[in-house]
């Protein structure tokens, strides 16, 4: 294993890599299951994708665009048991955790972000200690994009479209044969030490893989909104009483898909399932979403958020101006999968361009770096 | 997947026992309940609680006693839907589960001195029952005390064996007002905000609370600023639906902040500038 400088734009040190043989592939996925479960991208259809389990190698969809739904489903699941209960001796109840060990790869860019924020909402005080155990029994394998997936994304503007950390392994295809991959922790060392498959990256697949980066930097050279990144939280300063947030409250049907599909959006309900013999059952968290009427609603009947205009507006400012405030991170990775999932065809990238030009902050070479 | 067995979840409940129950009205029932051991709750004014029928679901409810009585405590349920129904047919003897209590109460520890006017629109008494109750337990330590009451009618008002108390006590300065009556009344009608302008404070040393349905804050507050009440003197109890009451869930929502965490109970120079605060 070579130790040397990574040929990314981040320069943490000494840094780790290894390569695998594409031909080689089907093998390193075999070895995985013998180990554990593991979930990656599938083909379902025409240009839709889905994470899922995987017994070979031949079943992952490895050019793939986003999921339709991201691997957030395996962090907080759509569906979570929390408690188990027994109410025929007054109210007993047994909270639980349930998790699944296992290796998820295949994870762009923009989803490893979307983790990354889910683990800062549930490890802020009050801590979520289920989703922060579950977490941890998942191992990550990233998978970079060589170049766009398709229009809808907006990864530059939020600078997702190079890796930043939360990932134990990080594969590149070199395009050449080879997958080069970056060993990030030690229980990725450890596996890649487990399947005696990785040669050890020379100077020209490091080579390859600082060429390949610089080729992205020029696919992914400007902003896909007109704006700078910094300029972002500026611009929802101003906009809370814009007109464009009318023009969505006309479009938006207020299905709740945008939501769904957000790898950073993480609201839920708390329900209580009764059994057939209405002593014992279950209370279990279930995603919700702003969209709907009722999330807003009290006792009374007042709804705080009315309008799906209002609603929307939310939905925004959560990623754009919220999350900055809060945490200084953008809650939008750019993945692009709520513009995709819109039925009324609200877009991410024209709502945001909009808003630029509504405010005259329009500067068409944002993020231009030369 | 698998389950592990937890002991310490965030959503673990305490067993109450109810002690005592009391139909307050048609509507309202109060309850007083006792957790294991006789703990005490341990709460401010202003906090709530997350009450749980297993199999049925859990909702917050604000507590309605101070926390100077110990040993057990009140709260205050209408029914409305399907949870407080079910928890309304509950007797003396049965079980109820019990979070918290969380969120940002009443600042008691910085009202020494200080005169304090109660504005409560109809079930906003609820909250501010217990505020009041530890003013009354603690009378020497705050200037003069003005309670302001508001219902729809006189068969609404809660509490009405302490209203009379609070009318004949000399300490306190207790005014309620209905928005109609029959010819019974002798009270007065009209909305809360007719009580306010014949008050007499010293505004730079009041603080004002204020807790009732969502309509009333923006009429109530802008009675209080023509009074010269300072903003940061003004305290609002706005209700929102938690679900976990962990600062997670998200439907406590207000614009950048979560309910559960920042409130209830806020200053109102701190939301005059949430637009969907009020």
């Amino acid at each position: 294993m070579v130790l040397i400088n990574p040929p990314g734009e981040r320069l943490v040190g000494m840094e780790q890599y290894v390569v695998l043989k594409k031909r080689d592939f089907n093998d390193f996925i075999a070895a995985v299951t013998r180990e554990q479960k593991v979930f990656a991208p599938v083909a379902k259809g025409y240009n839709q994708y889905a994470f899922e389990e995987v017994t070979s190698g031949n079943q992952i969809a490895i050019d793939y665009i986003p999921t339709i739904l991201p691997p957030k489903k395996y962090f907080m699941p759509q569906y979570e048991t929390i408690a188990t209960y027994d109410t025929s001796n007054g109210q007993n109840m047994e909270s639980v955790m349930e998790y699944e060990d296992m290796v998820l790869f295949g994870v762009h860019t923009c989803d490893l972000a979307g983790i990354q924020c889910l683990n800062i909402v549930f490890s802020q005080q009050p801590k979520d200690t289920n989703y922060l155990m579950r977490k941890n029994k998942i191992l990550i394998i990233g998978y970079e994009c060589n170049s766009y997936c398709d229009e809808y994304a907006s990864c530059r503007l939020v600078y997702n479209h190079l890796p930043n950390g939360g990932y134990d392994l990080f594969f590149t295809n070199l395009e050449n044969g080879s997958f080069i991959i970056h060993i990030n922790t030690l229980i990725g060392e450890e596996l890649v030490k487990k399947i005696k498959i990785f040669k050890e990256a020379d100077d020209s697949d490091l080579q390859m893989l600082e060429d390949l980066r610089e080729r992205k930097r020029k696919i992914f050279a400007k902003n896909e909104v007109p704006i700078e990144h910094e300029k972002i939280p500026e611009l929802f300063d101003k906009v809370y009483d814009s007109k464009i947030w009318n023009e969505l409250d006309k479009r938006c049907v207020a299905c709740g898909n945008c939501t769904n599909v957000c790898p950073t959006c993480y609201c839920f309900d708390v329900i209580d399932e009764p059994n057939l013999d209405l002593k014992t059952g279950r209370r279990y968290r279930r995603w919700d979403s702003c969209q709907n009427e009722e999330f807003a609603k009290v006792a009374g009947g007042e709804s705080f958020r009315s309008e799906r205009g209002a609603r929307q507006r939310h939905r925004y400012y959560r990623k754009f101006s919220y999350s900055i405030e809060k945490f200084s991170r953008s809650f939008c990775t750019g993945c692009g999968r709520c513009s995709r999932a819109c039925m009324a065809g609200i877009d991410l990238k024209e709502t945001l361009t909009k808003l630029v030009e509504e405010q005259g902050m329009k500067n068409p070479d944002a993020g231009y770096r030369g | 997947m698998k389950t592990l067995k937890r002991k310490d979840s965030e959503y673990e409940i305490k067993k109450g026992r109810i002690l005592r129950t009391k139909e307050i009205t048609d509507l309202e029932k109060l309850f007083e309940i006792v957790l294991p051991g006789g703990e005490n709750l341990n709460h401010e004014p202003g906090q709530f609680v997350m009450v749980s029928l297993l199999g049925v679901g859990e909702a917050p409810f604000s507590v309605s006693s101070s926390p100077t009585k110990l040993g057990s405590f009140e709260l205050v349920v209408r029914n409305v839907g399907k949870l407080t129904n079910a928890i309304n047919r509950l007797k003396a003897g049965d079980e109820v589960g019990i979070r918290g209590p969380f969120g940002n109460g009443f600042p008691v520890h910085i009202l020494d001195g200080s005169d304090l006017l109660f504005v409560a629109g109809g079930i906003g008494i609820v909250p501010l029952h217990s505020l009041i109750n530890y003013a009354i337990d603690n009378r020497r330590d705050f200037g003069k005390v003005n309670i302001l009451l508001g219902c729809n009618r006189p068969e609404d008002m809660l509490f009405s064996d302490e209203l009379d108390e609070w009318t004949k006590r000399l300490d306190v300065n207790f005014e309620c007002t209905v928005d109609r009556a029959d010819s019974g009344w002798k009270g007065n009608i009209g909305l809360i905000t007719s009580l306010i302008p014949g008050i007499n404070l010293i505004p730079e040393r009041t603080f004002a609370f204020v807790v009732g349905p969502p309509i009333m804050y923006k009429f109530v507050v802008a009675k209080l600023l023509e009074k010269e009440i300072p903003e940061r003197q003004i305290l609002i109890s706005l209700e929102r639906h938690m679900k976990c009451g962990l600062g997670k869930c998200g439907h406590c929502q207000i614009n950048g902040i979560y309910c559960c965490q920042e409130g209830p109970v806020f200053s109102y120079d701190k939301i005059k500038d949430m637009r969907e605060s009020i």
